[in-house]
This record gives structure tokens, C-alpha cells and sequence, in this order.
């Protein structure tokens, strides 16, 4: 609620001032040369810093019991930004299988255009991602709850392997957000979140986030030069000499933001914030909704199966129990009955017959959404990565909203009597 | 840059420059557990500034070898080696916390070694609570969290960070995590059982400038002024807002009392 700012000292602005400015006056010539050769700290330019996007930034480190945070464009551009801050061409990445359709279009599809190759796992097989580490790995990389599958990672021990092998975990929280799951507490190294979801639980901004945790120990792995030695596009600065405990997050400021440029807007920041806010309120009422939903559709008799890891039946439940004691979050998936093209067929008068749940492309809204991910969010995977992520034919992901339970329910019930005629 | 000090390799910050022996020398010492990162701000500014700025990690600390010393002494004749080595015959000390203290020990053990120097965080006695030792002598985590509470002034706490997206307690709690088993209960112990005589303080001539925090709960503001009451030739300079950490809570007003006191200790 309070992490990051202070009433604004010149007006007394209890709440963030938007600085919706594009540059920082300089005092004076010499002021202006020590900020940018950082022997003074403060903006310069609204690319690499600005006030009200600080805010945000000092108040994510503070939620994931971080070091530092950089905020983003997008959370595809937190996740370009840790990539590309850790590695260049040649670099590869073992990551979970069951990830947002986007994130496995960057690492599959774009990212190997420039060199750095991605080996996917299931997130449950530990054997697996020990198989895949190379000597040119540089992450391990997975969600805290995979979407839409649900698969939850077992963060401590994807972490101690990533660790045995000198090679940080990253792992992007959206659907948990910090009132769920803290990943750096659990040995994760450095966490992402795609703030557009149940951080700003509005769904009126798109953003990102990257937060270092500060404990991953670059110049004891020896695999990351970018942090441990000398910088010729900063004069020569050895990251991880002039940072301790922040080396990754100076880097990815300093060159990732700086050159790449996929910062985030001061409005942008404003709003994510104004959500941040009401977010230990709205992530029960999630959690709440979506196990009385999951309740009632896993005893429906046009669904064929549930997919929430609060559920007993599903796989990683009590792996859920232990990491995530205060819910897995306020997004499912079902399956309808029926066979292939029945499931699919039913699937769509579902969709279209529901009324308070929104069809879009988002999760983490006040507003429940709907969505069949298979001709959606995760179209460009084919059949085999379809399945590896969870993904039938039929699968339909719901991310439950603030509206009261009932009234969910009741639509739910309409547009499922709906699909089976 | 690397030294080779009590036969134990040992390292330096240089500020983002090279050792450059033209320059008049100023020393950064770093607190309990602590090591040279907690000086990026001011070690940057005054190595571009014409300073040969070398912003050591004690022995046991950071990158450098060794273990912790047992005394505040130690530490100082540790610092004198570090200085001969180095091969600087005079040098300007910068200390915070534990480093204010092997500064001032420094000064009056070598007072011919010592230019001046900037004392932020300090009082004499140092005195460190029972409950904080006993549980750095354990190893637990309670002891990094009272170092984060009592370590920060209550703005400090709240985050509001110069440094854009840094959080200064979420910094401070993984630089004292990365301290070797054993050194933050040592480095506590050595800064409690410091004691000076006000003889010794009064004799010195070494000019002095005391930087307080208005908010600091581990040195409080007053003990600073008492101590530089004492020190003959000092000046007091009181940070409003700011808690233990002032380099870093409050870095331009901190920078900027150096300067003015350095400009004229040089003059």
C-alpha cells in the first residue's frame, strides 16, 4: 500500500503525482554529468526512469521481497528484457511446457531467429529438466501456475537444480501475484508478472514487470559475462562490482531499457497502481469464486473434467496445498463432454450463449472472461505442444471475476444447458 | 582492483576509474556485514571528481579474503597495511557505522596517515543491544530484520529510493544475507566492545565531519553530536529524515556535505 512513496514533499499529493513527462530538468551541467555516469541518483529521461513508474517498480520489489524491479512495456517485454539481459546468441533456455501461448512464441518461434534456443518440459518431470540442461543453458524458466493448464511449479526444487547448475529461475507469477505466492521466497531468482492481469485487476492498461531478487551469485556461477565484466557501453562497469546484490537489474536498466525501449507509460504505472492497491482484497474473492465454480462444474453433467489445483482431483494438488496455502489463483479450465468435434461444437454455443462472462483475450479482470484457447491465445502451437500445455480441443479457461458467485453460476449453468441441445 | 593485505588477498571499489596515484586518496570503510556497494553513489562521484577513491571490502567481507578481525583495532591496523600496500601514504577515511569507527581508530593509532575524515552513523560507544547480538550470534534471520527496521529512517522503510525501482530495505536485507556465517555477530561484537578514551578524542587534530540522521535509531542523532563535541576540530552536519543508512537514504545530501567538507580539508 505505502512501498515506494512518500506524500509528494513539494504539494503534499497523498496519492502518486503522474509525472507524464518525457525528460528531468537538470540543475546544472555538472548534475547532469553524474547522472548519467550514475555518481548522482535520479531521472534523466522517462525511457530509463520516471518517478510515478519508480513507485510501482520500488512497490513490486517490496511485494516479492525483491532488491529491485524494472517495469515494462508489457510482461512479454519484462520477459524479452530478463532474456535478453542474460544471454545473446547461442544462449538457451530450459522452460516449462505449460506456458502462456505468448511467452512460447517468443521462446520458440522469435527468439531462435536470433540465436537462443529453448528446450520445453513438463514442469512436473524434474528428471526432464535436469536432462536438458546444456553447458550452454543460462535459465530455467516456468509460472508459478501455468495458464491455462493450471500445472503448478514446484519452485524449491526447480530452483535447487537451476542452482546446482549455476543458472538462475525465472519465473513469471501473473496468476498468483504476490498475495499468493512469493517465488523468491521459495528460491526463485528473479520473478515476472504481466501487470495487465490481477495486479491491475481492471484491465484498462497493458504492462510488465521484472523483479530481481538480488540473491543469485553471478561471479560465483562464471556463465554471465554481461554482469561480471567490464561493459564497453557503460565505460567499462563490471555490473556485478558496482552492484552486489543488484548487478542484474542495473544491466537490464541500463542497456535493456535504455536500447530496447520497451518502458512502461506514467499512466500506465498510475493505473497498475490505483489496482495494486485493492489487491489483498480483490485475490480472496478470486480464489473464493473460482473454487465455488470449480465445486460446481465438476459436478455438472455436460463437463467432463475440471482443471483447478485447489481441486482434489487435480494433479498438483497437493503441491498447491503446500506452495500456494492461500489458493491457486481465480483461473480454470473444463472440459466439455463429447467427442472431439462434439466438445469443440458444444464449446462454442457455451461461449456465445454466456452473458456476464466476457469473451476476450485477458485474464485477471474484475470482470469474468471466457476464452477456447486452442483457436485463441495458443493457435500457432501445434497438436503435440497443444497437449504438452495442457490444451484439449475442448479446453475452455475461465478467469472468475469480482461479480457474486451466483450470479456466475447462473450464467454458467444457462450456457452449458445451452451447448448440449 | 586486488591488494594483497596481512597475506590475504583483498579488494577495492575504484569508483569507475582507475587507481590513479596523482589524485589525493579517499577511503571507503563499510559498516557490519556490509561491503563497497553501499558507497556506488559516492565512491562514482568522487572518483570523476579527482579523487583516487578505494572503497575497500574488509577482510571476510565481500570479495575480499580472510576473516573477520575481533576488534575494532584490528580492523584499523588491518586499514593501515591496506594503506602501505596501496602504497598511499595519506588518505581522507570514509567510514559508516563500523566503519566510522575503525576511521576514527585509524586516525588516532596513525593520526599521519589521515587527511581528514567523514564519520556518518557514528558515536562512541557503539553500543549494540543484547537481543541484536544474540541473534547474529545465531545466525538468524531475526537479526537481519532488526538491522532492516532499526537501519532505515522511517521514509527509508517506506521505500522512496533515489535510486529508480531499488528498494533500499529489499538491497540492505540481501547484501546482509550474503555475509559469511559468523562475520555480522563479529562485526557487532567488535562494535560494541570499542571504547576510547575522551582524552584521546580531544587530542586529536584530525579535521572531522560527523554526517547524522535526524531518524537514526542505531547511532542516534545525539550521540553523534556528542561525539563530535568531543572531536576538537569536527563539524556536525544532521540529515533531516534520514536513518542509519544516510549514504544511501538520503546520497546527494550526503555527497554534497562531503564535498564541502573535503574541498576545504583539501584547501
Amino acid at each position: 500500500m505505502h512501498a515506494g512513496q512518500s506524500p509528494d514533499s513539494a504539494t503534499g499529493a497523498r496519492a502518486v503525482p503522474i509525472h507524464q513527462t518525457a525528460s528531468f530538468v537538470f540543475p546544472d551541467t555538472d548534475h547532469a554529468a553524474s547522472l548519467f555516469n550514475l555518481e548522482r541518483a535520479g531521472h534523466v529521461y522517462s525511457r530509463l526512469s520516471n518517478p510515478t513508474v519508480s513507485v510501482l517498480e520500488e512497490r513490486m520489489a517490496a511485494l516479492d521481497n525483491g532488491a529491485a524491479a524494472i517495469a515494462t512495456a508489457s510482461g512479454q517485454a519484462a520477459l524479452h528484457l530478463a532474456i535478453a539481459t542474460l544471454m545473446g546468441s547461442g544462449g538457451h533456455i530450459v522452460a516449462s511446457s505449460a506456458l502462456y501461448g505468448g511467452s512460447h512464441n517468443l521462446l520458440h518461434y522469435t527468439l531462435s531467429r536470433f540465436g537462443i534456443s529453448t528446450t520445453f518440459v513438463s514442469p512436473r518431470d524434474i528428471d526432464a529438466w535436469r536432462a536438458a540442461i546444456r553447458p550452454e543453458t543460462r535459465l530455467l524458466f516456468g509460472e508459478t501456475v501455468g495458464n491455462p493448464g493450471l500445472d503448478v511449479l514446484d519452485v524449491p526444487t526447480v530452483a535447487a537444480l537451476a542452482h546446482e547448475h549455476g543458472l538462475p529461475l525465472l519465473v513469471d507469477a501473473t496468476l498468483t501475484t504476490p498475495c499468493l505466492s512469493r517465488p523468491i521466497d521459495q528460491g526463485a531468482d528473479l520473478v515476472l508478472h504481466s501487470a495487465t492481469k490481477f495486479l491491475s485487476g481492471h484491465g484498462v492498461v497493458i504492462g510488465g514487470v521484472l523483479v530481481d531478487g538480488g540473491t543469485f551469485d553471478w561471479d560465483a556461477s562464471g556463465k554471465f559475462p554481461a554482469l561480471t565484466e567490464p561493459y564497453d557501453g557503460f565505460h567499462g562497469m563490471v555490473f556485478s562490482e558496482e552492484s552486489t546484490v543488484g548487478a542484474f537489474a542495473l544491466r537490464a536498466r541500463r542497456e535493456g531499457l535504455r536500447d530496447f525501449g520497451a518502458c512502461m507509460a506514467p499512466m500506465t504505472a498510475f493505473q497498475i497502481l490505483q489496482g495494486i492497491e485493492t489487491l489483498h482484497l480483490r485475490m480472496p474473492r478470486h480464489v473464493s469464486s473460482a473454487r465455488t465454480i470449480a465445486q460446481f462444474l465438476s459436478t455438472h453433467a455436460a463437463v467432463a473434467s475440471v482443471c483447478h489445483p485447489d481441486l482434489g482431483s487435480h494433479p498438483d494438488h497437493a503441491l498447491a496445498k503446500r506452495l500456494l496455502p492461500n489458493g491457486s489463483g481465480g483461473v480454470l479450465s473444463f472440459e466439455l463432454k463429447g467427442s472431439r468435434e462434439v466438445a469443440r461444437q458444444a464449446g462454442r454455443k457455451f461461449i456465445e450463449k454466456l452473458s456476464l462472462f466476457s469473451h476476450l483475450a485477458n485474464i485477471g479482470d474484475a470482470k469474468s472472461l471466457v476464452i477456447h484457447p486452442a483457436s485463441t491465445t495458443h493457435f500457432r502451437m501445434d497438436a503435440t505442444a497443444l497437449q504438452a500445455a495442457g490444451i484439449g480441443e475442448g479446453t475452455i479457461r475461465l478467469s472468475i471475476g469480482l461479480e457474486h458467485p451466483d450470479d456466475l453460476i447462473e450464467d454458467l449453468s444457462r450456457a452449458l444447458h445451452a451447448s448440449q441441445k | 582492483m586486488k591488494f594483497l593485505v596481512q597475506n590475504q588477498p583483498c579488494y577495492a571499489y575504484t569508483g569507475g576509474k582507475p587507481y590513479d596515484a596523482g589524485n589525493p586518496a579517499l577511503v571507503f570503510i563499510h559498516g557490519a556485514a556490509n561491503d563497497h556497494s553501499v558507497w556506488h553513489l559516492q565512491s562514482r562521484y568522487f572518483a570523476h571528481h579527482g579523487w583516487n577513491v578505494l572503497a575497500i571490502d574488509l577482510p571476510g567481507h565481500g570479495r575480499s579474503a580472510g576473516q573477520p578481525r575481533a576488534s575494532i583495532r584490528e580492523y584499523s591496523q588491518w586499514l593501515i597495511a591496506f594503506l602501505d600496500n596501496a602504497n598511499i601514504r595519506r588518505a581522507a577515511l570514509v567510514g559508516h557505522s563500523m566503519g566510522s569507527l575503525i576511521a576514527l581508530d585509524t586516525a588516532l593509532v596513525a593520526p599521519d596517515r589521515v587527511t581528514s575524515m567523514v564519520l556518518i552513523g557514528a558515536s562512541t560507544p557503539m553500543p549494540v543491544s543484547d537481543t541484536l547480538l544474540a541473534a547474529a550470534k545465531d545466525n538468524t534471520a531475526s537479526a537481519i530484520e532488526m538491522l532492516v527496521a532499526w537501519g532505515h529512517g522511517p521514509r527509508a522503510r517506506l521505500g522512496a529510493s533515489t535510486v529508480p525501482g531499488a528498494s533500499l530495505t529489499g538491497t540492505y536485507r540481501r547484501l546482509l544475507e550474503r555475509a559469511h556465517a559468523g562475520v555480522l555477530h563479529a562485526d557487532l561484537a567488535a562494535c560494541n566492545a570499542y571504547a576510547v578514551a575522551p582524552d584521546a578524542l580531544a587530542g586529536l587534530r584530525t579535521p572531522a565531519l560527523i554526517l547524522a540522521g535526524d531518524r537514526d535509531q542505531m547511532t542516534p542523532s545525539k550521540a553523534s553530536a556528542g561525539l563530535a563535541k568531543q572531536l576538537s576540530h569536527s563539524a556536525l552536519v544532521t540529515l533531516p529524515g534520514a536513518g542509519h543508512g544516510m549514504m544511501y537514504e538520503d546520497p546527494d545530501r550526503t555527497t554534497d556535505a562531503m564535498l564541502t567538507f573535503l574541498k576545504r580539508t583539501l584547501g
